[in-house]
């Protein structure tokens, strides 16, 4: 039998989650004899090369680019999981949802501390490559379908692995008391 | 809050008075303490099928902890007269949904606490209280001791059904030792209730009304809060919507509150009786 395939990646997030991943520590080597990664950025694969089983998603959409990878990997994945509290609910980034775009661009390249007088044309990016900034960050379960939520800023290393190996090999998942947290 | 309000109805809205409530706001000092060294007359009842036994009189959420069963409350508040506006206390007596929180145990009461249904109807209201504010746990300094957050963690709340709202709400860092976050506050009402001068004047106050709702605080009285009022005030607050200032992540994670013991785990341990 071959073994399920996973797929992982970052939007509107910090990498946490993935580092949280990677802090399985050597349980690492017993995840890559349960799976196989597609398109992730563990492994550096930039598309889907195959139907993947496991979807992992960490962040939320803050952008149109991460409206289209959402949407890819729902296409690809049989089962997505939002993966930490960007996912799930927009997390730090969505506390600009509040702020009139506008406002938050002018900051960032105009207005903010560090910015101040080193912009003299007031330049604001317009390159045609770059993906649009959505009104607000929305929580990727408000975009496409989610199947599972793994809370937590980011979720616990040991809330990650219970997940995987409950899908993986289909036992129901251990949810102990310490290892769901919204922080 | 619609929803809400459709599937616990209205009943248990009213509290009977007792002889000791005679301050509108505040019961002479401890309600349930009173109320036991006065009235010792003895009711049986049921929670869940769990015989039980407590002072006639007694208020519902008390009279159950002292059997070693949680109900859970956000806005009531020991010693303070309820106020059943959270709903999250809902239990089922006799067959009707009613708040335990204004509720007196009386004689033959069959209730039911844990059962599905309810427990349900309290994931509604918990999910309904997050959507509806703006919670960013990671960057709330009440995370680990809100009594919001852990009982989405009791409830296993992996995510709100509804969409969130994200609502814009001020904050208000004027006073010296406080500031209020509404983007946090449940309207619970609990500092409204209960953190009062001396001489009775109020240091919180709600403003406007429904969904437009919001807690402001008198700066003069607040400037003059000590450090001890201060601290008293924040934890009255069951979230993270009156914080003190200069405090800041002051407990580290893995020892807060609510890191390692589910909320209402001591009561469920410690039967008092
Ligand atoms: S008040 Fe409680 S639920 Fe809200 S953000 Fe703070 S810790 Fe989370
Ligand atoms: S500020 Fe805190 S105590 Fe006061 S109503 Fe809001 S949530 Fe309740
Ligand atoms: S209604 Fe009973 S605790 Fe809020």
């Amino acid at each position: 039998m071959s073994k399920p395939i996973v797929a992982t990646t970052s939007l509107a997030g910090c990498f946490g989650c993935h580092m949280s991943l990677l802090d399985i520590d050597e349980r690492i080597l017993e995840l890559i004899e349960l799976v196989d990664f597609n398109k992730s950025p563990v492994d550096d694969i930039k598309e889907f090369t195959q139907m993947c089983d496991i979807g992992l998603i960490e962040g939320g959409c803050c952008n149109s680019e991460n409206v289209h990878v959402l949407k890819e990997f729902r296409k690809n994945c049989r089962i997505l999981v939002s993966l930490g509290e960007c996912a799930i609910m927009g997390g730090l980034p969505a506390l600009r949802n509040n702020i009139p775009v506008r406002e938050c661009i002018e900051e960032a390249y105009l207005n903010g501390p560090t910015v101040s007088g080193s912009n003299p044309d007031k330049i604001l990016p317009n390159d045609q490559e770059l993906p649009i900034i959505l009104d607000k960050v929305y929580p990727c379960h408000e975009i496409v379908k989610i199947d599972y939520y793994l809370p937590g800023c980011p979720p616990q290393a040991d809330l990650i692995w219970n997940a995987l190996v409950a899908l993986v090999t289909g036992d129901e998942m251990k949810l102990p008391y310490e290892v769901v947290k919204f922080d | 809050m619609g929803v809400i309000r459709k599937l616990f109805g209205d009943q248990g809205r009213k509290t009977e008075k007792t002889p000791l409530q005679d301050d509108p706001e505040r019961t002479a000092s401890h309600s349930s303490t009173n109320i036991v060294n006065t009235m010792s007359e003895k009711v049986k009842f049921t929670i869940d099928g769990k015989a039980c036994v407590a002072d006639k009189g007694m208020n519902l959420v008390d009279a159950a902890k002292i059997n070693g069963i949680y109900i859970p409350t956000l806005c009531h508040l020991e010693g303070v007269k309820p106020a059943g506006s959270c709903r999250i206390c809902n239990v089922r007596i006799n067959g009707r949904p009613m708040t335990a929180c204004t509720t007196e145990v009386a004689e033959g009461m069959v209730i039911e606490n844990n059962i599905p249904e309810i427990q349900e109807m309290r994931k509604i209201i918990i999910e309904t209280l997050f959507v509806s504010g703006n919670h960013f746990c990671p960057a709330c300094e009440k995370s680990g001791n809100c009594e919001l957050q852990a009982l989405a963690y009791r409830y296993q709340m992996m995510v709100p059904r509804f969409p969130y709202e994200f609502e814009e709400k001020q904050v208000d860092a004027t006073s010296p030792k406080l500031y209020i976050d509404r983007n946090r506050c449940i309207l619970c009402k609990r500092c409204v209730r209960s953190i009062k001068k001396a001489d009775g004047k109020s240091i919180f106050a709600i403003k406007g009304r429904g969904h437009k709702a919001i807690i402001i605080i008198d700066h003069k009285l607040a400037e003059a809060m000590t450090d001890e009022e201060a601290q008293r005030a924040m934890d009255i607050c069951p979230v993270g919507s009156i914080l003190r200032k200069e405090r800041g992540y002051i407990t580290p994670i893995g020892k807060r509150k609510y890191d390692t013991t589910p909320i209402g785990s001591d009561i469920e341990q410690n039967v008092t009786k």
